[in-house]
């Protein structure tokens, strides 16, 4: 059973928003909201900076607080991969896997449930890469395996220095920051 | 003396090749079919190969159509220019087609000029009341009174029809508004161009400085690519920039150079590697001419010189020298783009040229490659009547090294003096000339001494407002177009070709100029019936197969080499043959052989120099209405450095106005505060603030930096013109 996660290398993200994009068409997110999104983080006075742009979304993390406030079940941790998902038919709307996630990375969808990224599940089902992998011009976002130590998000978290969001909400993130 | 050779801009050289095309494999998911796009009714999902028209730079697209409506657009992989992978406005692309503001029928104007008041009327009428003007234009004038402003490979058909019709005035503002400084100066030195897509080998340089170039905003989505490769194979990179860019982000080096100051940064840098002979004493040897005069002459600078004009650190430059020279040829001092700063920027650019041939990089690995396209013979028309007069836009050689393509701003003078001769129809094909071209003022004084003016676009852009006749476009997914043949690392065929149909009343360019041709009695050269009998002719002339190229969007030439090192012969076309570090034909012309130096004026207390560029997601002032796009970024906010902000009590998202120092008020723009930027200068993203009634979505969002710059200076050599010369200051009532 594959344990799925990112790892994103900052290094090379210019903050193009072309994921961002991808991840809109692919999956026809409507206008005014996006699964997906850039920060971009400045340290020091000029011009002595550091700044890292990243790309953001859902952690798909191991503890999830979203899945735990869920009143009805429709928000779940899928049997394949443990890609957090949000099943429409089951959700009301209530907001509170809204509220409960620190990453700010569920809206309510105008449709009435809460939506956010899938890791594009009926992509990777497909032995396709999600949109925003596939899509990045400088190809700076790693999706694979975490729990295989040959795949290459294992092999690059081995190399390089990286971090996460929060590590202290104790969530466990499944999105690692390469700097 | 031998002239300068003329331009290569369009037709870039490079050896071209012998036509037998490689068929490349990887295509068997594309599914045929953009010729029956009357197929709504089909379930299921098409891809169509394409290739984008979000800018210039022509990536291959595969377009999904998922049961007949446009889903999304992905890169076609087996394009050499997008590798399979959309820059983000590619991508947005589906934008283009869905655009809500869109033009959508002909219309013709019906108030003053600049009311933007229009009766909708058929192609028909559109087409007759043109070709009725034009021939009266003709009649009192001749055929030379019409000109053309064509931005983009889509004004093609547009260009052959006028050029049929007896006019010499074709221009882009691309030339004179934005990289011809460049241009000029690589071929005064090289005898050669940096053309389109750049011949930069970023991917294989291991040092690589980027002067003023902000790649990652500017989203050229090869050299992108390429930057990050770049970036992971661990090059030393170099910027120079007053504002800390995203390329900034990533380098090694970041020298926040006072703007105005670059050619003394370059002087001094050249004088450091000619006094500690760190150059390529070979190359220079085999290649170069005028070295001796050169190196006495640029021996003189010194980092601590260059230190008072740039604000830069002697030993940076020094430590910066040494780190090019450390990795040379394979350094690569990256010619830019957008080039029409100080008004020396011929001569700027000039230096950089000189810089990159101390280190041996133009034809080398790392450097620059000599590109090479797929050589297809033309459409064998009739020939062209001829031309009875010169073009309009360069009367007497003024500028003396504009000579491969023609002056914007040179027609709009013409136009606005009736010098050398009236200019009395104006046909814009995807420009908006209010955006592109420096001081609006004088576009409406020309404009407003037209007889015709024209406008083919599929978006109302703000110059639609001043147009007689507004002829709506299909967008690029909705048609065909000519042959994308690009120079590049390796040589291809691109096809453009409708994925799904025009929603309204719109029609591609090449049916609207073979429709004119026909009314103006000019249709012996529009032989052809529609353009797939045109495209088909043109591919069995080459020995290729239409129905191919179709299938998978694009046909690779054989390979070939692209750097000297590996048998590309060095080929010098100047005057001397040779890699000219003096030249003689700028001392024939008046000019400094060698560059020079010179101060510009810097802004008065209270006002900052007023700079512009990129962002990702958009392209001048053409996708801003973009549904996608805009929901990426729907105005533009002016960078104000922090400790500038807190001086003024500027806070970060708080509504101004710039004015310039003509008094020029911006629309509001919000601040961000940053430190990001240097003191003494402010920051926008071009082609917002728009004032097209027509495009709500963008109506005055955001500042316009087009408007603000009232104020240009003409760049003697070739006539470009410079726009970061306007200062602003901060209005805070708005």
């Amino acid at each position: 059973m594959p344990r799925f996660g990112m790892v994103i290398d900052t290094k090379k993200c210019v903050g193009c928003q072309d994921c961002v994009l991808a991840c809109k068409t692919e999956n026809n997110i409507p206008e005014g909201y996006n699964r997906d999104w850039i920060v971009t983080e400045v340290h020091g006075k000029f011009p002595d900076l550091h700044m890292e742009i990243r790309t953001e979304r859902c952690n798909h993390c191991t503890n999830t607080p979203c899945v735990s406030v869920c009143p009805t079940g429709a928000s779940h941790i899928h049997e394949w991969g443990g890609i957090v998902l949000v099943d429409k038919d089951l959700c009301i709307g209530c907001k509170a896997c809204v509220e409960a996630c620190p990453y700010d990375a569920r809206y309510i969808h105008p449709d009435g449930y809460a939506d956010k990224c899938t890791f594009c599940i009926h992509r990777v089902e497909k032995g396709l890469q999600p949109a925003c992998v596939e899509v990045c011009p400088t190809h700076c976002i790693y999706f694979g395996d975490l729990d295989d130590p040959n795949s290459e998000v294992s092999q690059l978290l081995k190399s390089r220095k990286w971090h996460v969001l929060l590590p202290e909400t104790g969530n466990e993130p499944n999105i690692f920051y390469l700097i | 003396m031998k002239t300068i050779s003329r331009r290569k801009f369009l037709k870039i050289t490079g050896a071209t090749i012998a036509t037998a095309a490689i068929l490349t494999s990887g295509s068997k998911h594309i599914v045929k079919g953009a010729e029956k796009l009357n197929s709504k009714a089909i379930k299921g999902v098409r891809k169509i190969p394409t290739y984008c028209d979000l800018c210039f730079w022509k990536c291959g697209v595969i377009a999904y159509v998922k049961d007949g409506k446009l889903w999304k657009l992905e890169g076609n992989p087996l394009d050499p220019l997008s590798k399979g992978r959309l820059c983000p406005r590619g991508t947005g692309g589906v934008g283009a087609h869905y655009d809500s503001e869109r033009l959508r029928s002909p219309l013709i104007r019906k108030s003053l000029r600049g009311e933007e008041k229009w009766v909708e009327v058929t192609w028909d009428e559109a087409l007759n009341y043109i070709a009725d003007k034009m021939q009266k234009i003709k009649n009192e004038y001749g055929p030379e009174s019409i000109a053309l402003f064509s931005h983009g490979i889509g004004g093609t058909f547009i260009k052959h029809l006028l050029r049929a019709f007896g006019s010499p005035n074709e221009t882009a503002p691309s030339f004179a508004q934005c990289r011809g400084p460049r241009e000029v100066g690589f071929e005064l030195t090289f005898g050669d161009v940096v053309g389109s897509p750049e011949r930069t080998d970023i991917e294989n340089a291991k040092c690589l400085v980027l002067i003023g170039s902000h790649i990652g905003e500017n989203m050229h989505n090869t050299q992108v690519q390429e930057f990050a490769k770049a970036i992971e194979k661990g090059a030393s990179i170099i910027v120079v920039d007053p504002r800390f860019s995203v390329a900034a982000s990533k380098a090694k080096y970041y020298l926040p150079i006072k703007p105005g100051t670059d050619l003394a940064l370059l002087l001094a840098w050249m004088g450091v590697i000619v006094r500690e002979k760190l150059y390529d004493e070979e190359y220079i040897k085999k290649f170069g001419y005028g070295f001796e005069k050169f190196a006495q002459e640029v021996s003189q600078y010194t980092p601590e010189w260059a230190y008072i004009e740039t604000g830069i650190k002697p030993e940076l430059i020094v430590e910066t020298a040494y780190e090019m020279a450390r990795y040379r040829p394979a350094t690569l001092i990256h010619p830019g783009r957008h080039v029409t700063w100080y008004g020396d920027d011929a001569q700027r650019s000039r230096a950089i040229a000189l810089l990159n041939a101390l280190m041996g990089s133009w034809g080398r690995k790392g450097g620059f490659y000599v590109p090479y396209s797929m050589s297809i013979p033309k459409y064998p028309y009739p020939p062209y009547p001829e031309l009875k007069k010169e073009p309009v836009d360069n009367p007497g050689r003024k500028y003396p090294f504009a000579t491969g393509e023609q002056i914007s701003t040179g027609i709009r003078e013409a136009t606005i003096t009736g010098q050398p001769y009236p200019i009395k129809g104006w046909f814009v094909y995807g420009t908006n000339l209010l955006q592109a071209l420096p001081n609006k003022e004088e576009t409406i004084k020309a404009i407003q001494n037209l007889d015709l003016m024209v406008m083919i676009d599929v978006i109302p852009s703000e110059v639609a407002g001043w147009t007689d006749v507004v002829l709506p476009e299909s967008v690029y997914l909705e048609r065909y177009d000519e042959l994308n043949l690009s120079p590049f690392r390796e040589g291809f065929v691109g096809i453009r070709q409708p994925v799904v149909e025009e929603p309204y009343n719109q029609k591609p360019n090449w049916w609207i100029a073979k429709k004119l041709a026909e009314k103006l009695g000019l249709e012996q050269y529009f032989p052809w019936k529609n353009i797939e009998e045109y495209l088909e002719t043109r591919l069995k002339l080459a020995g290729l197969s239409f129905d191919e190229l179709k299938e998978k969007g694009i046909i690779k030439a054989p390979q070939q080499p692209i750097y000297y090192e590996d048998g590309v012969e060095p080929v010098f076309e100047t005057p001397s043959g040779k890699i000219e570090f003096y030249s003689d034909q700028l001392v024939a012309a008046g000019f400094d052989p060698i560059p020079r130096y010179t101060k510009h004026p810097e802004p008065p207390a209270g006002y900052f120099r007023l700079l512009y560029g990129r962002a990702p997601v958009h392209t001048f002032s053409k996708t801003q209405s973009n549904p996608l796009l805009r929901d990426m970024m729907s105005e533009n906010e002016v960078w104000v450095n922090a400790d500038v902000a807190e001086r003024w009590g500027l806070k970060n998202g708080q509504r101004i106005r710039l004015k310039n120092q003509d008094g020029v008020l911006s629309d509001p723009v919000k601040v961000k505060v940053t430190e990001r930027i240097r003191k003494d200068c402010v920051y926008i993203v071009h082609g917002f603030g728009q004032k097209s009634k027509s495009l709500i979505s963008t109506y005055r969002k955001g500042a316009s930096d087009a408007e603000l710059i009232t104020k240009y200076k003409t760049d003697l050599l070739m006539g470009g013109t410079a726009m970061n010369v306007n200062f602003v200051t901060f209005e805070l009532e708005v």
